[in-house]
């Protein structure tokens, strides 16, 4: 297919991937606002009033990064794999592979769709917050960057197990034993700096602690670890997953017989 | 010489858990024919549709579209086909029209001219009136006429139809005839599979019998309907008499009082048969073929293939 002809497959996509989460705002949009809101109200306020301050910050202000970058992570993750799973169980995904699209377009518009959703998600999330702290984005380009690459790297990683998934189970294991553990000890709620050795240095093996501080550092200028090597890590999970998922595809696993 | 718009070599397929579907299918589709592939459930054909839409992936073996092959050059290959699939396999809470606009844009075919294309053949199949409504709310009929439409989106030189028919009623199933036949005189290559042999013997041209992942026959609609020697006719009738008449070349059964079920070979005329009866006072008031005669090949053909293995 031409350069154009693939740009008309790749909008049809995402059009129709927003349109989705569009459709089912109920399910997509407004969980994940107040789950956050709830977490705002208990951690910031409530028991982050009594916590004092994080490098420099208040308890409120040290944690909305966190939390922005948890929702952002688990509705990119969560949007493509119940909507790829959803399409290989209602046999629709069909339609895209008995069509001339290559298969990166395929992967390029799911992806888009699930980091829109993570995008809208993070930008509700980051006007609630503004409720209840006052907040100044310290490095726009930083913050901009760490959203986008964190999100495509939860995306990749929900698409991926979206193709192995049998049924709607195996879509589920994935987020709930590994995915919120991982997020829970990824810097969301403390800095790794509090932690003694050796749970600091296991720490650094978490990608989410390098999303979360890359974003922190975007809005709050400050990071448990270096933002270059947290760009690293961002880039080569982007880099990784994109080629098993490429890899999948051209072999048809779970989609082709 | 004329490109093929199908040429099948050699295809084999083996699934992982060692079930032979195909094994080593050839056969041509020449360009503008009406095409039947039939065979029992089971055998073999979803998956030479399968691989051909590139949904199931070969074991060896190629397949060329007007010439260009499925695994060298898959894109190019399935811009030129449309699918409707056995099964239905198109989002639910989709809208028809939304379902057909979006099948038109993964193949490249920009908003506008897909919703005129949508336009036009959701018309054609007469659901323009559901173009906007979910689709799980269309009926089992509609759900396939929308299969259809939206494999017509990217306008396709070959349209494969697997069992497009199955469980519709038959004002729809006509009417489904109706529209493919027309795409089909207007020059698309049409390739049908089904089980209701009487719609593949007056709408195909050519015909291939597949079983166990062979093919068993493969040749004219006209020529393999010659092959049929013997028929069996039921007449309904004024009375059964008591004494049968007798001819040479003709068995005739008395099924109840008023039906007779004649089997003669067909090079016998039939106004011997009414003249017999007549002159035993039985007055013939209506008769028909006891079964299609493509399904008395097409089981002859497949269980001689099968005592034929054995």
């Amino acid at each position: 297919m031409s350069a154009s002809t693939n740009l008309v497959a790749l909008g049809t996509i995402v059009r129709r991937e927003i349109v989705r989460i569009l459709r089912i705002w109920t399910q997509t949009l407004i969980p994940p606002a107040i789950t956050m809101t709830l977490y705002f109200v208990i951690f910031g306020k409530l028991i982050g009033s009594r916590i004092g301050t994080m490098h420099g910050f208040t308890y409120m202000q040290y944690i909305v990064p966190g939390l922005v970058m948890m929702s952002i992570i688990t509705n990119s993750y969560g949007n493509i794999s119940s909507s790829f799973f959803g399409a290989k169980f209602g046999r629709f995904v069909e339609e895209m592979l008995v069509s001339p699209m290559p298969n990166w377009v395929i992967l390029l518009g799911y992806v888009t769709g699930a980091v829109t959703r993570g995008v809208i998600v993070g930008a509700l999330v980051l006007v609630i917050a503004l409720f209840f702290t006052d907040l100044h984005v310290a490095h726009p380009v930083t913050t901009f960057l760490s959203v986008v690459l964190g999100a495509t790297v939860f995306s990749l990683a929900g698409f991926v197990n979206a193709v192995f998934a049998k049924k709607f189970d195996d879509i589920a294991l994935v987020p709930t034993f590994v995915l919120t553990p991982l997020t829970y000890l990824g810097g969301v709620f403390y800095s790794v700096d509090l932690l003694g050795e050796p749970w600091r240095s296991i720490s650094l093996v978490n990608p989410i602690l390098y999303m979360v501080n890359a974003f922190r550092f975007g809005v709050l200028g400050v990071s448990d670890v270096p933002i270059a090597t947290a760009f690293v890590v961002m880039l080569v999970f982007v880099v990784g997953l994109s080629a098993v998922a490429l890899r999948l595809l051209k072999r048809g696993v779970g989609l082709r017989s | 010489m004329t490109t093929p718009a199908l040429h099948v070599n050699d295809l084999r397929k083996t699934y992982g858990n060692g079930v032979e579907a195909l094994k080593g299918i050839s056969l041509t589709v020449q360009p503008g024919d009406f095409f039947a592939l039939l065979g029992p459930n089971g055998a073999g054909k979803s998956t030479l549709i399968g691989i051909l839409s590139s949904l199931v992936n070969a074991s060896s073996g190629d397949a060329e579209v007007f010439g260009v092959s499925i695994h060298r050059n898959r894109s190019e290959a399935m811009r030129l086909i449309g699918l409707v699939p056995q099964e239905i396999n198109f989002n639910q809470f989709e809208k028809p029209f939304d379902i057909c606009v979006n099948q038109a844009g993964f193949y490249g075919i920009g908003r506008a001219e897909a919703s005129e294309r949508a336009e036009k053949y959701l018309k054609e199949l007469r659901l323009w009136d559901k173009a906007h409504h979910q689709a799980r709310m269309l009926s089992g009929g509609m759900k396939r006429r929308l299969m259809i439409a939206r494999a017509m989106m990217n306008e396709p030189k070959l349209l494969i139809l697997d069992e497009p028919t199955a469980g519709v009623d038959i004002e729809i199933r006509r009417s489904m005839w109706q529209f493919v036949s027309g795409i089909n005189e207007a020059g698309t290559t049409v390739i049908l599979t089904t089980h209701y042999l009487e719609e593949a013997e007056q709408l195909c041209r050519n015909i291939a019998i597949i079983d166990q992942g062979r093919i068993v026959q493969n040749t004219s609609m006209k020529s393999l309907l010659a092959t049929l020697d013997v028929e069996t006719f039921v007449l309904d009738v004024s009375g059964v008499p008591a004494d049968m008449p007798s001819l040479p070349g003709v068995v005739l059964r008395a099924l109840d009082d008023h039906t007779i079920e004649a089997e003669m070979s067909r090079s016998h005329d039939l106004n011997s048969l009414f003249a017999a009866l007549s002159a035993h006072g039985v007055t013939v008031t209506s008769m028909r073929n006891k079964a299609n005669r493509l399904e008395e090949l097409f089981v002859r053909l497949v269980e001689h293939g099968r005592e034929n293995a054995a």
